[in-house]
């Protein structure tokens, strides 16, 4: 087991280190240059080069950058907030993203194993078929337009909510984006806990268990939860990484300062910014790497089969 | 030395039968050969049965049919171009412009309230409305479901050729070709979408070439896993140990042999792709890199909407209705081939 958690963890590294690596050298190898001036006299701008290091050869650059990046430096933004140290932006960005996706996720398992749970309970009846409905709508409907729909209903309609985000009013303000970004996780995690009892119900040990006596809510706890819920991880893992990296659309409608926006903006603003976008691309791709290599080892924790198949492979 | 027995051949009596054709014809009759109560089914012919049976699946199709002949025909329903200003000279010969215009059907709203519209605009007929600068939402929203489906076909269609032709040999051969390549695959399969656009946006100008370009380089990794696994499944079987006893090479053994009995589950991964192309160019479009000006596509009509929306709030509802129910068609049309293709023994 530790030797396979060894090998998972390195894979992930060196995958990690060649994203970065291919990130660093895409935005190297750019047309273009950083100094768009045309002030700058050619002479100026070969100081400049030089004063940052960029006639290094691309792999000095690269080594110099990676050394930076474990300090926690991500360098200074070039365009989109000219100068400022993109941490010291990233810092505010990612904790109102994490906060706001976090509440996200976790409104949208509880509520989605609670509806998948009692759809699965209520099999055929109108409980399970009110489930279906509304996963597929979930499912369906792209986040921003349900945003849009709650912004239009309770902040223009009925002036309740904030029409946009305030930072100091934190919560009230974060529960229309969070309910929306937690609608898709909702109707997902309820359809797939719904189809998976469903299955375990069917299974040969849970018909053996009723024969031999057991019912109700004890069954239900003992046998098919845990055995339904162990694919639920894989399935809520790509939604984290999603609703972490703040759903873009929505950060940009209800001016959430989060990464997500700044994703946006380093897009689309005023001129790409090339440290900005590298900076997230970095941080995204750690996320998502982090965030699945969790799971495959949380997967290994949880059901035994897997963890007896990866020794094997050892 | 045996001595030889002169053999004489009996006369055949007279009497004795002699054969008619249909004595043996029975052999050619194909109503005593085949079992007609329980009839075989071709394999393709169960799938159509099966997923005809599926009333969602069905559902699914229809709606998917019917957006699909709106997108081809709908704009040529009226006489609005959709980057038209809809207007004319009225009675005093002056210029108006159908701006900002609520749904309406002149005969509907007769019917309703008793009395016509009273407006330069009477007679006129706007199923969608119009939007803030005058332009008919009926024929823009079809355009514009035209322009969505039209990138979501072209790229998952060379997807699955990429991602198949990939996942296929990766599989076929095995050993060190398989690892390399399914080591890259890895590697790019941890790139998250959002990162491959944001690097492609400095490349790129903004437009449906990016989006495109974006969806290529993602969606092909799916379609690739489900070509080895069919292919991993499938290599060891007789079929293709004997066309290579027979010599052929194994470009023949890959794409003539195998490809057509992988096809049912790459349709499959097809109807599940579709609908992430399309919801990726909405959201790539709405944040304003997708398709631009003057093209429109659902992702930027229901951008339009989203800034109109305090003062027109229907107009951003055709969009998002199409957008909803091309995620609904598409996906029980592939539940429906999944459940098709591989049906459970308590379906049957």
């Amino acid at each position: 087991m530790v030797k396979y958690v060894f090998k998972r963890v390195g894979m992930a590294a060196l995958t990690l280190l060649i994203i970065v690596f291919l990130l660093f050298w895409l935005v190297r190898v750019m047309p273009g240059n950083p100094f768009p001036s045309e002030r700058m006299s050619d002479v100026q701008i070969a100081a400049k080069r030089a004063e940052l290091g960029l006639d290094d050869p691309i792999l000095v650059q690269f080594r110099n950058y990676v050394a930076k990046l474990l300090k926690g430096d991500f360098g200074n933004g070039t365009s989109l907030y000219y100068g400022v140290p993109i941490k010291t932006v990233l810092r505010t960005a990612v904790s109102n993203s994490f906060r706001i996706g976090g509440f996200a996720i976790l409104l949208g398992t509880a509520v989605g194993l609670l509806l998948g749970i009692t759809a699965a309970l209520n099999r055929g009846r109108f409980l399970d078929g009110f489930c279906t409905v509304f996963s597929i709508i979930g499912v369906c409907v792209p986040s921003y337009v349900f945003l849009i729909f709650l912004q239009y209903t309770f902040s223009f309609k009925i002036p309740f909510f904030p029409y946009f985000f305030d930072a100091d009013r934190f919560a009230f303000s974060s529960v229309m984006p969070a309910l929306s970004l937690s609608l898709f996780t909702m109707s997902t995690i309820a359809r797939f806990t719904r189809n998976e009892m469903v299955e375990v119900f069917d299974s040969d040990y849970v018909r053996l268990a009723e024969a031999k006596g057991m019912y109700g809510g004890k069954l239900v706890r003992a046998h098919v939860l845990r055995n339904a819920l162990i694919p639920i991880v894989t399935v809520l893992a790509p939604l984290v990484v999603d609703l972490l990296t703040g759903a873009l659309v929505v950060e940009k409608i209800y001016g959430i300062n989060g990464i997500g926006k700044l994703m946006v903006d380093a897009i689309t603003g005023e001129g790409i910014d090339y440290n900005y976008v590298l900076a997230l691309g970095i941080l995204y791709s750690t996320l998502y790497i982090a965030v699945m290599l969790l799971v495959d080892l949380l997967y290994g924790v949880l059901d035994p089969r897997i963890r007896v198949a990866a020794k094997e492979e050892d | 030395m045996a001595e030889l027995i002169p053999q004489t051949v009996p006369p055949v009596p007279s009497d004795a039968y002699v054969p008619v054709a249909g004595d043996f014809a029975f052999l050619d009759r194909a109503d005593i050969l085949t079992d007609t109560n329980y009839a075989s089914l071709s394999y393709w012919k169960g799938v159509f049965i099966h997923f005809f049976k599926n009333r969602r699946a069905v559902i699914g199709l229809v709606i998917i049919a019917v957006i699909v002949l709106l997108a081809v025909f709908g704009p040529m329903m009226n006489s609005y171009g959709y980057r038209d200003i809809v207007q004319f000279r009225n009675e005093s010969n002056r210029r108006v412009v159908a701006k900002a215009l609520e749904p309406r059907v002149p005969w509907l709203h007769e019917l309703v309230t008793g009395e016509p519209y009273d407006d330069s605009f009477a007679d006129r007929t706007f199923l969608f409305g119009t939007d803030d600068l005058g332009r008919d939402l009926w024929t823009r929203t079809w355009h514009g479901t035209r322009v969505s489906l039209l990138v979501a076909f072209v790229t998952i269609f060379i997807d699955v050729i990429i991602g198949m032709s990939y996942g296929l040999i990766s599989g076929y051969f095995g050993g060190l070709t398989d690892i390399v390549m399914q080591r890259f695959v890895e590697i790019a399969n941890s790139v998250p979408r959002l990162v491959i656009v944001s690097v492609l946006a400095i490349f790129m100008p903004k437009g449906m070439g990016l989006v495109i370009v974006a969806l290529l380089l993602t969606e092909w990794i799916g379609m690739s896993k489900i070509a080895r696994a069919e292919m991993l499944k499938i290599k060891e079987q007789e079929y293709v140990l004997a066309s290579r006893t027979l010599g052929a090479g194994s470009g023949h053994i890959i794409f003539r042999e195998i490809l057509p009995n992988t096809i049912g589950p790459i349709i499959t991964q097809m109807m599940f792709s579709i609908p992430t192309a399309i919801f990726t160019e909405a959201f790539l479009s709405f944040v304003g890199v997708g398709i631009v000006l003057p093209q429109c596509s659902i992702g930027t009509l229901i951008e339009e909407g989203f800034n109109n929306i305090t003062i027109l709030p229907y107009q951003i509802l055709p969009p998002i209705l199409v957008l909803a129910l091309l995620m609904l068609g598409f996906n029980f049309i592939g539940d429906g081939l999944r459940e098709a293709l591989a049906p459970k023994l308590e379906d049957m």
